[in-house]
């Protein structure tokens, strides 16, 4: 009886907050029906003699947990251990795609102070320990997302049963928002899955799917999905983990099963060293120099990670949870983890489809051109289900995109996440021709053929004369306007611009342009195809580099005259990632392509005029003369070669840079001044795209400059999406303060010329310091 | 070798209808893992067998049905007009199956044999490494997911709601009854087989009743440690041939014989191998009886083949469910699940064992004496095979 009223002590401290646990606790010992009390979010039934407590968040597709439901369950494991007769309990949702699939963030966003958040994450540690030392074993049956902290509960239970379903993801994403795991998380995931695993969980926030959670030891059995039966899949599946995780749930408690799990022996090996000091401390220092070196130390969140963790084990679980706690508030209230909350919420805003449903899906897609792009908008809509046609006009191109998508798929099965039966099942889907056989059947077409007004226009004109009326136009350019592209057109309210990003399988967005012509089905369309290929969308209005290709221009070209002054790229990249840019200026450019920037450069020159200028374009047209593309040409700023990591800056630019040497000008060539220059025209050219409605909210155009610009920093390998969040430019100007950022620019107006001129929108935003562009 | 097997099940087929060999138009046969040097089995055991050597021969494949498809082949054959007389069986050899070399084991000792000097000999020898030497065992799992046979009954016997306890159940009567049909000599299909060196097999030797407790004592042998499928409630697999005599009803009578059976309809459906691997019959029955203008209760005698308790017992549930039927089928109700009584009461696959390609001849061949037997008219046989797929058949006695 004793350990049960200190718990009940201790969960009166911690839900002083709300009135409806203190309500549970006062029935505790009279009622173990939960129809009697008017729960919303969690449920209890009895089945013999064992409890099955379900989460249920009304009206939402996942379950999170909010105050509400923290309190309910609070108290309804109250009355599970106030109850004789119940000897054990199961944990399940239900909602079979999601067990809880986090905090509830808008709770964290009210609370005003780090006070407020350490408190809230205290009272999860409470629950949670009260949890882990219940003398009635506590089985998880997981179905669905089990991120956060519905992690944190899992890890809490004794015994965690998980459906072997693709939907079934465990994880701890908190340092995405620049969070950590705040209720015990970091204290308990490194003695279930050793040092590196949590390490590795914490830091990169990924998600792990059941089978690899069950190697982990994350979770001890796993239930596989099951077909057709008696009811659907989805409903006949959960009440099967339930069955399953209840027997479990008995076994526990007749200590016929053993929540101890059995350990290989590389895990055996891995605990001892790591209970040694020595190798701790070796661990931490490379962890720390790992997450320094990735993030320049602009996130806060990844540090306090490890020291969390190295607090818990050094110094014990009571000093643990104490810093937990406290980091966990701390955080909670910096402009980073705002920030990426942010950016969290423009996410969701750019995963909807704003101009509701088209009129017809497209079920055949029509993809023309089989180069880089071609092939990866092909291999991103197969795997959808998308029928798709990749046409090109050589079969030697055609081959390389088709081994493209080939390749992208197959990489997949070699790390598991696809078997070779589905990639081959879903290579089906894909039709590689050179004519434009099937085009009758097409609902969308693609182009993404050479970069080139007048190739542009023959293939609009060819393809128009075979699809059918229904079937929109979309053309796949970073530069080139949709309405001179449309001009072509016998129908150009069928035409839209989709602009999607190098490598199109790894970059998230896709930047859809309307021109005055384009019919809202037609971009309802066209968003719902980008949706489905799991891009982050955002809906820009047309014109000379539309938004993202536009504001890159400018700071390009003060890229190009940091140069001519005499900067060494190396130290271009340096400065610029330091600001919070993923890739450095120079290898961004190495990156794009030379001879697509001069392209792009003279383009948008010509529209503009003087406020792209600055560095000079001839710089741009010797290197391509000369063969330095970039990195597909293995030459441009920095030499490329397979298997060598630490490029070298290219000696042959040398030349060419003392040939456009232009003398620094004293007073602003300082690394601050350096970044700025690039920074302020980078955020004043956005600010323009919103002046002038390319743009139609900030919130797009902070999403279009991260997942756009910010190439994903580490190609190839495996992708953390850490380097994300600093560079969006209307954050940006919010917290820089828009009178310091137009002071900069006169400034370095002065100085330079009329590019660094401020746009109207940001003299009106500096001349009246409450308005923000994000409230 | 399959081939001896299957030689002396057309040798007693020989034996005991006395047809004269010469009148035989064709064969063909049915069998899954195949002997690599006679993968033509029909052919290799007709001529062993004593058939005339101007009477063609061949093989089809299709998991556990491949016997059925044999069978329906050779209906195909006499009802186009080709043939008159068609000797259809299957044969399994489940205790010698052709274990392979590893592909990069093979592909060294393939390059080995266009090697031309000593020094390329060597040279290819030498990169040989010891995971060359792992050998490739065939699995009974679906290439398609790769899943075994076994976890999928689990799940399907789940998805079901089908206990441990009702699957025991079932194959505690399906040994029963095996049992009672082998004492009482109701078993006449089984022709004796010499082991060479060894004693002559007489009967089926995997008929074993036991207890419910003795088979509650298994653990789960594919979902472990939770699952209901055990080596107790599963077909066990076990070699074994089959064969029998297909002809038109004029040759049949012409030549002086009495029909057996009627061979009147069949129907092959395929699903979804992964969650329905094994759902056939509930498909199949309804569209065979809708063909043959019959309904369930015209049936008399019910043949289907026992993969798995589990299996069975979820099919006859599928088929008692009119939001299966629904959901699932496109019909408007449910076909109803066979009456129990009327229902493998000669025991089944997983009481008599499961030589995958021979199968369905005896699943024939026993309802067609069951029929005899117990004076009934139709019988309907169902039998579900890998990759989805199924067959089912209705014959009638004469």
């Amino acid at each position: 009886m004793c350990p049960w009223q200190e718990r009940g002590a201790g969960r009166e401290n911690s839900c002083n907050t709300c009135d409806f646990s203190s309500l549970g606790y006062a029935c505790r010992n009279i009622s173990t029906s939960s129809a009697l009390q008017n729960r919303t979010h969690v449920s209890c039934d009895i089945k013999g003699d064992v409890a099955v407590v379900r989460f249920n968040t009304p009206n939402s597709k996942v379950n999170t947990l909010s105050k509400q439901l923290s309190a309910e369950f609070t108290d309804v494991m109250n009355e599970i251990w106030a109850n004789e007769a119940v000897r054990s309990a199961v944990l399940i949702s239900s909602k079979p795609g999601s067990f809880i699939a986090g905090a509830d963030l808008n709770m964290l966003e009210a609370c005003k102070t780090a006070q407020e958040v350490t408190q809230l994450s205290q009272d999860g540690q409470k629950m949670l320990e009260k949890i882990e030392n219940s003398p009635k074993p506590v089985v998880a049956a997981i179905s669905g997302s089990c991120l956060g902290g519905g992690l944190e509960v899992a890890i809490a239970c004794h015994y965690r049963v998980a459906t072997k379903d693709r939907k079934t993801v465990l994880g701890t994403p908190e340092v995405l928002l620049g969070l950590l795991p705040g209720a015990g998380g970091t204290q308990r995931l490194p003695k279930m899955v050793g040092l590196p695993a949590a390490f590795d969980m914490m830091l990169t926030g990924r998600n792990i799917r059941a089978d690899r959670a069950k190697k982990m030891g994350l979770v001890d059995q796993l239930v596989e999905p099951l077909g057709p039966g008696l009811k659907t899949p989805e409903a006949r599946t959960i009440e099967y983990l339930e069955e399953v995780a209840i027997n479990f749930a008995r076994g526990l408690a007749n200590k016929t099963v053993s929540a101890k799990r059995s350990r290989g022996l590389m895990q055996r090996l891995t605990d001892y060293a790591m209970a040694l000091p020595f190798v701790r401390q070796q661990v931490y220092k490379t962890v720390e120099s790992k997450v320094q070196k990735q993030t320049k130390g602009l996130y806060p969140a990844p540090l306090k990670i490890i020291e969390v963790v190295k607090t818990g084990l050094d110094q014990g679980n009571d000093a643990g949870y104490l810093i937990e706690a406290q980091s966990f508030g701390q955080l909670a209230v910096t402009k980073e983890s705002k920030a990426l909350m942010g950016l969290y919420h423009g996410q969701v805003h750019c995963k909807k489809n704003k101009f509701g449903n088209p009129q017809k899906e497209v079920k055949t897609l029509a993809v023309l051109g089989a180069g880089l792009m071609g092939a990866g908008i092909a291999q991103v809509s197969v795997d959808k289900g998308i029928k798709t046609i990749l046409k090109d006009t050589a079969q030697k191109g055609l081959d390389r995109g088709q081994q493209q998508v080939y390749k992208g798929l197959n990489s997949k099965v070699k790390k598991k996440s696809l078997t070779s039966f589905e990639r081959d099942s879903i290579l089906s889907n894909l039709m590689g021709q050179l004519d434009y056989k099937g085009f009758e059947k097409a609902d969308m077409v693609i182009e993404a053929v050479f970069e080139d007004i007048n190739v542009k226009h023959k293939v609009l004109k060819e393809v128009e004369a075979v699809i059918p009326a229904h079937c929109v136009f979309a053309s796949n350019t970073s530069a080139l306007p949709i309405s001179q592209i449309a001009a072509a057109s016998k129908r150009p309210e069928k035409v839209i611009g989709m602009h999607y990003f190098s490598p199109v399988d790894k970059m998230q967005l896709l930047e859809i342009i309307t021109t005055d012509k384009t019919s809202q089905d037609t971009a309802a369309s066209a968003v719902a195809v980008g949706l489905k290929q799991g891009k982050v969308v955002i809906v820009v209005k047309d014109g000379p580099g539309f938004y993202t290709t536009r504001c890159l221009g400018p700071m390009l070209s003060e890229v190009v005259r940091v140069l001519q002054e005499g900067i060494d790229p190396k130290k271009v990249d340096a400065i610029s990632t330091a600001f919070g840019f993923p890739v450095g200026a120079a290898t961004l450019i190495d990156e794009v392509g030379v001879d697509v920037a001069t392209h792009v450069a003279e383009d948008l020159g010509k529209a503009f005029g003087q406020r792209f200028g600055g560095g000079s374009i001839d710089l741009f047209k010797l290197m391509v003369q000369k063969g330095f593309l970039g990195r597909k040409a293995g030459k441009g700023f920095y030499v490329y070669q397979e298997g060598v990591k630490n490029r070298s800056v290219n000696s042959g630019m040398d030349e060419i840079l003392q040939k456009f040497r232009v003398p620094p000008l004293s007073h602003s060539c300082s690394d601050e001044d350096i970044q700025m220059r690039l920074v302020t025209r980078f955020v004043n050219e956005a600010a323009m795209c919103l002046q002038e409605g390319i743009l139609s909210n900030p919130l797009e155009g902070d999403i279009g400059a991260v997942f756009g610009l910010g190439f994903p920093p580490c190609l190839g390998g495996e992708c953390s999406e850490l380097g994300l969040g600093l560079q969006s430019p209307f954050r940006f100007a919010d917290s820089y303060g828009a009178r310091q950022l137009v002071d900069k620019l006169r400034k370095y107006e002065a100085v330079y010329g009329s590019q660094f001129t401020p746009c109207q929108l940001l003299l009106d935003h500096a001349n009246s310091p409450s308005k923000k562009f994000h409230q | 070798m399959p081939h001896d097997l299957a030689r002396a099940a057309l040798q007693g087929l020989l034996t005991r209808t006395s047809v004269p060999r010469d009148v035989v138009d064709y064969i063909v046969y049915g069998t899954v893992i195949q002997e690599v040097k006679t993968s033509n089995v029909a052919r290799e055991a007709a001529l062993g067998a004593g058939f005339s050597d101007k009477t063609p021969a061949h093989t089809v494949t299709m998991a556990c049905i491949s016997s059925n498809q044999a069978m329906t082949t050779g209906v195909g054959m006499i009802a186009a007009g080709q043939c008159d007389v068609v000797v259809a069986g299957g044969v399994e050899l489940m205790s010698d199956v052709p274990i392979r070399h590893s592909r990069k084991m093979r592909k060294t000792m393939l390059t080995l044999n266009r090697a031309k000097t000593l020094g390329q000999k060597l040279s290819l020898i030498s990169k040989i490494r010891p995971d060359y030497f792992t050998p490739e065992l065939p699995a009974v799992a679906e290439f398609s997911t790769s899943e075994t046979m076994g976890h999928s009954a689990d799940r399907l016997a789940a998805a079901f709601g089908v206990s441990r306890l009702e699957q025991d159940e079932y194959a505690l009567r399906s040994h029963s009854l095996a049992k009672k049909a082998q004492d009482e000599g109701l078993l006449q299909d089984v022709v004796p087989f010499k082991v060479p060196g060894k004693d002559t097999v007489t009967k089926d030797n995997g008929i074993r009743p036991s207890s419910l407790e003795q088979m509650g004592k298994l653990k789960p042998a594919f979902v472990k440690p939770y699952g209901t499928v055990t080596a107790a409630n599963s077909s066990f697999l076990t070699d074994g041939a089959s064969a029998m005599l297909i002809m038109s009803e004029e040759k049949a009578l012409a030549m002086g014989y009495k029909p057996k059976a009627y061979l009147r309809d069949f129907v092959y459906v395929s699903q979804d191998p992964k969650d329905q691997l094994l759902l056939g019959p509930t498909y199949a029955t309804p569209k065979v009886l809708e063909k043959a203008g019959l309904t369930l209760g015209d049936i008399d005698v019910f043949e289907f083949h026992e993969a798995f308790a589990g299996q069975i017992l979820a099919n006859l549930k599928a088929m008692d469910s009119d939001w299966f039927a629904q959901n699932y089928m496109g019909r408007k109700s449910k076909v109803g699940a066979p009456p129990l009584d009327k229902f493998n009461t000669w025991g089944g696959s997983l009481s008599l064992g499961h030589p995958f390609g021979a199968t369905g001849c005896r699943l024939v061949i026993t309802a067609a004496h069951r029929l005899k037997k117990e004076g009934g008219q139709y019988g309907l046989v169902a039998a579900c095979a890998a990759g989805g797929q199924v067959m089912v058949l209705c014959g009638s006695c004469s």
